[in-house]
């Protein structure tokens, strides 16, 4: 028998540096709120676990598990909490009473069974995979798959192309209405014409001395305010602006110009105008 | 370093999967438990592979590997589909087969 395998002084300090991070990383699967932190989590700890397979003498399983769970399975889940919706972060009500605390207790007791039952077991003194992977890993584990394991892999390329298409099946939605086209959306704004939607776009924001943004109330020939050019949001928050007040600040600013008549004279908005009175844009007609 | 180190690790993995899979309420989380779960059983597979010297162990690994993939495909489609119906990935919601 081969002399028993001794773990090298790297690998212990491999370990010793990765093992802590990771069930500190599996912890945040635990304690963390949000779904995305938690995927993060699990994928520092699978690439945590390609380096221990590389470690461990097993550098394809090392390179699949890259390729396959971080590569794909937990992009595959960051997919879905962005369909899923980011935030959607967990209720903290319990349904079940004293749930939390039965399961604490339950992970506990599991974790103490299981090393228990590893602490107490006796191993055979470690071989190693030194002859084994004399052919290099790949070849070796190629041999052990398709030598004694053929129909198990064959089974397993039924299991997922059988899963490739479940997922399309159940994911794929009918179309249950008729398809929307130009032409539908078209015919039904004419036909909402009638309930006083407009056709037309809506008028856009004023542009005023000092303001064009956004929440500034555009003014119709006769000068008053147009409530649609204001975005329907600001004006359920209040937040547009009145009219008066724009008019009153740029006629004070012109009112107090008077070192240079660079600009024209304030024809029609005298200064002293009176900031309640209705508001008319003599000086834009001017 | 005694080589079940590996092992007691994998156990420990294993532990903190299923008291996820136990204790949260996000389906997508409680996926990854059980992701956790098959990871920490890889690691005992390849940690035994070596202590007995036989890649048969990283070939079940590798097999695992091969049927997590799977699974994750149906089941994320399967929350998915909960989802649009229920607008909520949250167990606890799920009680679509009651009468």
């Amino acid at each position: 028998m081969t002399p028993g395998l001794e773990v090298s002084g790297g690998e212990t300090m491999l370990f010793w540096v990765l093992a802590p991070l990771m069930v500190l990383a599996a912890l945040g699967l635990l304690f963390v709120r949000r779904a995305v932190h938690a995927a993060m989590c699990l994928v520092f700890v699978m690439i945590s676990l390609a380096i221990m397979y590389v470690a461990q003498e097993a550098p394809f399983l090392g390179v699949v598990q890259v390729v396959v769970y971080t590569g794909a399975v937990m992009m595959l889940f960051l997919f879905v909490l962005m369909l899923v919706g980011v935030d959607a972060s967990d209720s903290l009500t319990e349904t079940i009473k004293g749930q939390r605390w039965i399961g604490v207790l339950l992970g506990l007791g599991f974790a103490v069974v299981l090393t228990g039952v590893v602490a107490q077991a006796t191993f055979q003194s470690p071989v190693g995979l030194e002859s084994a992977n004399a052919v290099t890993n790949p070849v070796a584990l190629a041999r052990v798959l398709f030598g004694d394991y053929v129909l198990a892999m064959e089974a397993v390329g039924v299991l997922l192309v059988t899963a490739a298409t479940g997922a399309l099946v159940l994911t794929h939605r009918r179309q249950l209405t008729t398809r929307r086209t130009q032409r539908t959306t078209a015919d039904a704004r004419v036909r909402a014409l009638t309930e006083g939607v407009s056709l037309t776009p809506l008028p856009a924001p004023g542009v005023y001395a000092q303001n064009n943004a956004m929440d500034t109330p555009a003014l119709d020939p006769a000068g008053r305010p147009v409530p649609e050019s204001v975005p329907r949001v600001l004006r359920i928050r209040g937040q547009e602006r009145s009219v008066t007040a724009l008019l009153d600040a740029e006629a004070a600013i012109v009112g107090t110009d008077t070192s240079g008549d660079a600009v024209g004279p304030p024809a029609g908005l005298p200064a002293g105008q009176d900031p309640d009175s209705t508001p008319t844009l003599p000086a834009r007609e001017a | 370093m005694e080589i079940t180190n590996y092992a007691v690790l994998a156990c420990i993995l294993f532990a903190i999967g299923a008291t996820t899979v136990l204790l949260r309420r996000n389906a997508i989380v409680v996926f990854m438990g059980v992701e956790l779960m098959l990871n920490a059983t890889n690691l005992a597979f390849v940690t035994f592979a070596r202590v007995h010297g036989d890649v048969t162990g990283q070939v079940l690994a590798f097999f695992v590997m091969v049927v997590a993939a799977a699974e994750v495909v149906v089941g994320l489609a399967i929350i998915v589909t909960i989802f649009r119906t229920r607008r909520s990935a949250s167990v606890d919601d799920v009680n679509l087969l009651k009468g």
